[in-house]
């Protein structure tokens, strides 16, 4: 008995900090990995819709994004809570898009214009009426290419 | 108490660069910050003219009305959505066989309508429903001619595919009835 309690009376040795840049580095790259892919802030609740035939964005250079939902948070006392169009960084109105889509565009190769995807990310409770107009000054912009933005949705019949 | 002079024990840290680059792979592999997914959709071009009135044989479009309620109306009949996909394949894929549906697949058209209220959630379980009825017959079609699924075809094969199952929805001009805005 004796034995043991002055072994345990003994200091612990300190533990090594010898590693611990390399988990802040990966911690580093990891937080860089992941955020590089959001380039705004986004001001709208997003509660994507639920789908099946889902098929995947490519090339997000190529990539515009619309959000269109409730203003969240902070801005709900601003703007109200009826859903509002995002474009960038602030609330814009359904004129605004083809500026928008020409900004975009200009930002590409003109061969790659084609190409150019809208991503419509809108939440699952917006009433299709801004929908339709945005779908609307979409066509008038020539960008005919959308994606409506939606997560997978667990099919149990399969 | 002898106080021992005994040297620090030292934690052997060389295997905890490889466990943190497992994690970092793990997390690299396993998370997805940003969905970016979703359905594919190509809108017609805009015209400041309204668009010609063109005669379509009737029993050749499957319209579908949504109401402001969220209720569907498909060929007349309210339907519940989880049988939509079942009937635009029987549509689509009628071949002339039953009166009330298509004659063929190439002059099926999926006419969609939808109130100014509708809940963007439906209209994209109905596009959705849509897209998978063609997607189940376009595997159909290909497994019957090439044996495989749609999906590992080559590109020219997959086109020989979509234009003999060509999706084609019109969309109207939404109404305005549910009196949303």
């Amino acid at each position: 008995m004796a034995k043991i309690r002055k072994k345990g009376g003994k200091e612990t040795p300190a533990i090594s900090t010898a590693s611990l840049p390399d988990i802040i580095f990966i911690l580093l790259f990891f937080f860089m990995v992941a955020t590089v892919m959001r380039e705004t802030e986004v001001k709208v609740e997003f509660k994507p819709p639920k789908a099946t035939e889902l098929q995947k964005l490519e090339k997000k250079s190529l990539v515009s994004y619309i959000y269109i939902g409730a203003p969240t948070g902070k801005y709900e006392e601003k703007f109200g809570t009826a859903p509002r169009i995002q474009l960038n960084d602030t609330f814009a109105k359904e004129t605004d898009i083809n500026q928008f889509i020409q900004n975009e565009r200009s930002k590409v190769d003109e061969k790659l214009i084609p190409a150019m995807t809208t991503s419509m990310r809108v939440d699952r409770d917006v009433k299709m009426g801004i929908v339709t107009d945005v779908k609307q000054e979409l066509r008038k912009a020539n960008a005919l290419k959308i994606n409506y933005s939606a997560v997978p949705k667990v099919d149990i019949k399969r | 108490m002898a106080r021992s002079k005994r040297k620090l024990v030292e934690i052997n840290a060389s295997s905890m660069a490889d466990i943190a680059f497992l994690l970092l792979i793990f997390f690299l592999v396993t998370t997805t910050m940003d969905i970016d997914k979703g359905l594919h959709v190509l809108l017609p071009p805009y015209s400041e003219e309204p668009p010609e009135d063109t005669q379509l044989n009737k029993r050749n479009v499957l319209d579908i009305l949504i109401n402001a309620n969220d209720m569907l109306l498909v060929k007349g009949e309210p339907l519940d959505i989880a049988e939509l996909k079942e009937l635009t394949k029987k549509h689509v894929d009628n071949h002339g066989v039953l009166p009330e549906y298509s004659i063929s697949p190439n002059d099926a058209v999926v006419s969609l309508k939808n109130d100014r209220g509708t809940t963007y959630d439906l209209y994209v379980a109905v596009q959705n429903e849509l897209k998978a009825a063609y997607n189940e017959l376009r595997d159909g079609y290909a497994m019957k001619r090439f044996g495989v699924k749609y999906e590992v075809l080559d590109d020219l094969r997959k086109k020989e595919v979509r234009q003999n199952y060509p999706l084609k929805i019109s969309e109207a001009e939404p109404e305005d009835i549910g009196k949303t805005n």
